[in-house]
């Protein structure tokens, strides 16, 4: 039996390279069929009738051709475009980085629902979130838990004793936090502060709605960027290219 | 590639090669090129050389809007009857083409070489910024006109500009962004008809 030369899904549209002089390759992430790449020809002219459905994080039902190498999309109708992440430079930049990592993290034609309804919820936060950082890390947080890298929160990942109230150590290479006397040891392992434990420890196993309601501190929503961005680039074996622009707009903020 | 030329004189092969780095051009379109370029006249070879060399000899960035020209400022800056108080702001050099064909715009132009794309690593430091901003800082200038694309990281940079010029107290204005000419409004995504509805015009 023949797969069939059609067929529909919806997408998010995680990147977008140009390809020849009006088409581009998209990076979609389904729900069905998982991350996979298709053309979206003439989308760089302004007549272009998939045009601004197939942008950078919108959500669309798609149709697509099966291409000898890469699928086409043939037509395509906006589900959410994400308005209030478009209008404001902090959100998109956000967005972006949300969609590096998601493409970062998983391989192509791995079918994950779960992992679709993940970034689905988190655009949608990200439109409606005034404070845009916790949404990255309850995001990272449960991408990272969903692909079998849960930071180990609760008791010392080396000697397994229960973590005392006090600053403890994380450790990416362990995956999770150590004591402080093995810690102490650990020369790759960084200083937690008890009140960034105990936010992490939260965000593991609470929703957005819950999550929102935690009170973060500037010099706090900081350690926990850094934690995760440490864990997340011993993971990936390298630094995520957008964090160097989410580090350059909050550098401007402070400036002013 | 050189496997397969190894009966090949050298400088047959050698054009082969590099003819074929060219977009579009594949290993055969490249021994086509090269064998009619051997048999071409030699003042049309030689032509041709010479256009690819004068293209990066002779070329350079205009000081002032960083256009590529051959000549330092370029026509455009020189131009008297410009208007200097307006500067429209572009991504690449090739915009400024549709842009001067409306002939509708007079100001000057200023080229970015770029747009910010943090998921490739292309920040405010790797795009012309500094170089506008002195340009703004000479009290000639009232307007700026942003007209990068209207897609997700054109809107980025536009904002991120928007933000560095504010405080220079000069008018920042964008390109209106809404349906294209010969287009049909069935077609027509949310944002596009969101800010066509909102930029919409007395009659």
């Amino acid at each position: 039996m023949t797969a069939p030369r059609v067929y529909q899904t919806e997408a998010i549209i995680i990147k977008r390279i140009k390809l020849g002089e009006a088409d581009r390759i998209l990076t979609l992430y389904t729900p069905e069929l998982g991350k996979l790449k298709a053309v979206a020809k003439g989308t760089r002219r302004p007549q272009s009738k998939l045009g601004g459905h197939v942008e950078l994080l919108t959500h669309s039902r798609l149709m697509l051709a099966r291409g000898r190498n890469l699928d086409i999309i043939t037509q395509a109708q906006t589900i959410n475009n994400f308005l209030p992440i478009k209008d404001d430079l902090e959100r998109i930049s956000r967005g972006l980085y949300i969609a590096e990592l998601v493409d970062s993290f998983v391989g192509e034609h791995i079918e994950d629902r779960r992992l679709f309804d993940l970034l689905l919820e988190a655009l949608q936060q990200l439109s409606q979130a005034n404070d845009c950082e916790p949404v990255l890390r309850y995001f990272e947080l449960h991408l990272l838990d969903h692909l079998g890298y849960r930071p180990q929160l609760q008791q010392c990942t080396e000697c397994n004793s229960a973590l005392k109230p006090e600053t403890n150590f994380f450790s990416p290479s362990q995956g999770g936090v150590l004591c402080h006397d093995c810690g102490f040891h650990e020369p790759l392992a960084r200083p937690i502060s008890l009140n960034a434990l105990k936010v992490l420890r939260l965000w593991q196993n609470c929703d957005y709605a819950a999550a929102r309601r935690v009170k973060i501190s500037p010099e706090l929503d900081n350690e926990l960027e850094q934690v995760m961005r440490e864990y997340i680039k011993y993971l990936l074996e390298r630094q995520l290219k957008s964090t160097a622009w989410l580090d350059k707009l909050k550098q401007e903020i402070k400036h002013k | 590639m050189s496997n397969n030329l190894v009966h090949t004189a050298e400088p047959i092969a050698r054009l082969i090669e590099e003819l074929n780095k060219l977009p579009g051009i594949g290993p055969k379109s490249a021994q086509r090129l090269t064998y009619y370029l051997l048999r071409a006249p030699e003042n049309e070879v030689k032509a041709l050389a010479d256009a690819i060399r004068n293209l990066k000899e002779k070329l350079t960035l205009c000081s002032s809007c960083l256009n590529i020209t051959d000549s330092d400022p370029c026509a455009i800056c020189r131009n008297e009857e410009r208007d200097r108080s307006k500067i429209c702001i572009v991504e690449e050099p090739i915009d400024i083409l549709p842009l001067e064909r409306t002939r509708k715009y007079k100001g000057l132009y200023h080229v970015l070489h770029g747009v910010i794309a943090p998921t490739e690593g292309m920040g405010p430091d790797e795009l012309k910024i500094k170089e506008l901003l002195s340009r703004l800082n000479d009290n000639q200038v009232t307007e700026v006109i942003l007209a990068t694309n209207p897609n997700l990281e054109g809107e980025a940079t536009a904002m991120y500009l928007q933000r560095l010029i504010a405080p220079l107290g000069i008018r920042i204005t964008r390109l209106a962004r809404g349906l294209p000419y010969g287009g049909d409004l069935e077609y027509a995504d949310d944002v596009t008809l969101s800010r066509a509805l909102e930029g919409r015009q007395e009659m």
